[in-house]
């Protein structure tokens, strides 16, 4: 315990024994794990042309990253406004609803007529109604449902079940050709991501990240609870406001880009909790991006080279991403 | 100075606070006294902006709680509610830097770390500054809590039953504690109890409240007698004196 805890006085951190602190470190070293990953991937066993090798693999390492951070981060902040950490934004049924959205559109535009919008509209109008979705969570559920878990999570069950039952009943009306087509968009993998969109998708998350970097601190009050942050004189309601928008925003980018991931936030975040032992996003931000990306982009790496494409990197997370889940919820439970 | 104005609560049909006009001023400690249910934490927690009022408002040095913005309020008023459960664990040294949180917006100045450590001095706290709030006793976080307050620096201090799971011994310290609040740093400290004999002793002013109206107003001894204790708690007592303060023998009443 004595690494984690900052100077006892406020002057010793200005002189003499300067010792880095624990989350500095520990996200020094999950960037260092990163790049090693990233290192990894892009030239584990290169063959054929290079530069189309190096090409295809930097996308994906970029797709990936993308991903990665977008759902590690959106994660940390869903944590915060929820006053928990076992929720995740996939677990309130955002990715459901996403699926749903493009189940709906195929069958009502047809979808290849469908596919033939152009990609960057598509996406606007994608994330446009995902933050409908977001402000009506914040609205309907994170003001009446503060700090009860077990009402959120409900609510969460039910609405990711409400939308892929919605959704199945669409797939099912629809031509089955057209049907093929829409499986093979909602279970994109990395390997086939759109160049287009992931310019888009870099600039959606960049700035996403610029609006949670600013408010760190705010975030860090909001953190202790309603009441404590609103005698403090944060406008909670306005950081939940904004914090739901970011999140739909760094739920939608990696959903429409890769498909589903459920567990990697949860994943990331938690690990990097424990390891930081710190509240404050200024620690947890960086370092769950960095983890998110991380775990990802390994994930991927052993799946290619040393399963040869079997199985989806998206399988694996959420197995052992399942497996954390229910170790938290067990410890939950005995607190 | 804070002015309560025409200020009504109704849950549905039920109206839980009807305070017509209240006026706390200068330094000392007020008392809100009353039964279960009589509007005290209401009218605290809608003088502390947690709470919408349904109508009117409440006035902090001039401020409409309603309309201002919390940041400015929260350098004129901080409150402390009953349950103190922190969704996150924080050492009790960032407890009390959080209290500079409204002038230093989350970067703490040189001067923010002085008046950090003044708090814990004042509240005897530093041998536990490096401590988890978990990992102290009731009376030792409530404390925390208190210094966080104290950190806050703002004139006008509200507290929601901060007597509430503590010993004996706690409760007497903190209620010395509250009192230095008001006599050492002047400040307006307004105050929820539910022991009538503490409030007694230690407020320099009674509201006595019942079905959200105040019912009697002022010093203890004038509030203080067995007509008021049975309008406002419903029960017949006792009053006798010790000191040149009233004492109810509540737990004497049949």
């Amino acid at each position: 315990m004595s690494v984690d805890t900052e100077p006892i006085r406020g002057e010793p951190i200005r002189g003499g024994t300067f010792r880095p602190r624990r989350s500095i470190v520990v996200t020094a070293v999950i960037g260092v794990a990163f790049l090693i990953a990233v290192a990894c991937f892009m030239t584990y066993d290169l063959r054929g042309s290079l530069s189309y090798a190096l090409e295809l693999r930097a996308r994906k390492v970029a797709a990936m990253t993308l991903v990665g951070v977008g759902l590690s981060v959106a994660t940390v902040l869903f944590h915060t406004v929820s006053g928990n950490r076992i929720l995740t934004p996939a677990l309130m049924g955002f990715d459901a609803l996403y699926i749903l959205l493009q189940t709906v559109a195929a069958y009502l535009f047809g979808t290849f007529a469908f596919l033939r919008i152009d990609v960057r509209v598509r996406f606007l109008g994608e994330l446009a109604v995902m933050m409908l979705f977001a402000l009506f969570l914040n609205h309907i559920f994170l003001r009446r449902t503060r700090g009860d878990v077990v009402l959120l999570m409900l609510a969460g069950v039910v609405m990711s079940g409400m939308f892929r039952a919605i959704g199945n009943l669409v797939a099912r009306l629809i031509d089955p050709n057209e049907f093929v087509a829409l499986q093979d968009r909602l279970f994109a993998s990395f390997s086939s991501v759109d160049e287009q969109l992931l310019g888009a998708s870099a600039v959606c998350v960049a700035v996403a990240l610029v609006v949670v970097w600013r408010m760190r601190y705010q975030l860090d009050a909001v953190a202790l609870g309603h009441d404590h942050a609103s005698s403090l004189g944060v406008d909670v309601d306005r950081v939940t406001r904004v914090s739901m928008a970011l999140v739909a925003v760094l739920v939608a980018v990696p959903t429409a880009l890769v498909g589903a991931i459920t567990f990697l936030g949860l994943l990331a975040s938690n690990g990097v909790y424990l390891a930081t032992r710190t509240f404050r996003h200024r620690s947890t931000v960086p370092a769950a991006a960095l983890a998110g990306a991380t775990i990802l982009i390994a994930a991927q790496f052993v799946i290619e080279e040393f399963f040869a494409f079997n199985t989806r990197a998206s399988m694996v997370l959420a197995f052992f991403g399942g497996i954390a889940f229910i170790a938290l919820l067990l410890k939950e439970q005995r607190r | 100075m804070i002015e309560v104005r025409s200020l009504v609560k109704r849950y549905g049909d039920t109206t839980v606070l009807d305070c017509p006009d209240l006026t706390l001023d200068g330094a000392g400690v007020t008392a809100l006294v009353g039964a279960n249910g009589a509007g005290k934490s209401t009218l605290l927690t809608i003088a502390g902006r947690l709470l919408e009022p349904t109508s009117g408002t409440v006035l902090v040095d001039g401020h409409d709680v309603t309309t201002a913005p919390s940041r400015e309020l929260a350098a004129r008023v901080a409150i402390l509610r009953q349950e103190n459960n922190l969704a996150v664990r924080l050492t009790v040294r960032e407890l009390v830097e959080f209290g500079r949180f409204p002038y230093s917006q989350g970067r703490l100045t040189d001067d923010d770390h002085r008046l950090v450590d003044r708090a814990l001095d004042t509240l005897e706290l530093h041998e536990f500054a490096a401590r988890r709030l978990d990992e102290l006793s009731g009376g030792q976080r409530q404390r925390a809590f208190i210094a966080a307050v104290v950190a806050q620096d703002t004139d006008h201090v509200l507290l929601d039953e901060p007597l509430n799971n503590l010993d004996l011994r706690h409760a007497a310290q903190s209620m010395a504690m509250i009192r230095r609040l008001a006599d050492e740093f002047g400040k307006t400290v307004v105050v929820v109890l539910h022991d009538i004999n503490v409030a007694a002793h230690h407020a320099d002013r009674i509201v006595a409240m019942r079905s959200g109206r105040v019912v009697a107003d002022g010093e203890p001894s004038t509030v203080i007698d067995e007509p008021t204790m049975r309008e406002v708690f419903g029960l017949d007592v006792e009053v006798t004196e010790h000191h040149g303060r009233p004492v109810v023998l509540h737990f004497l009443a049949s």
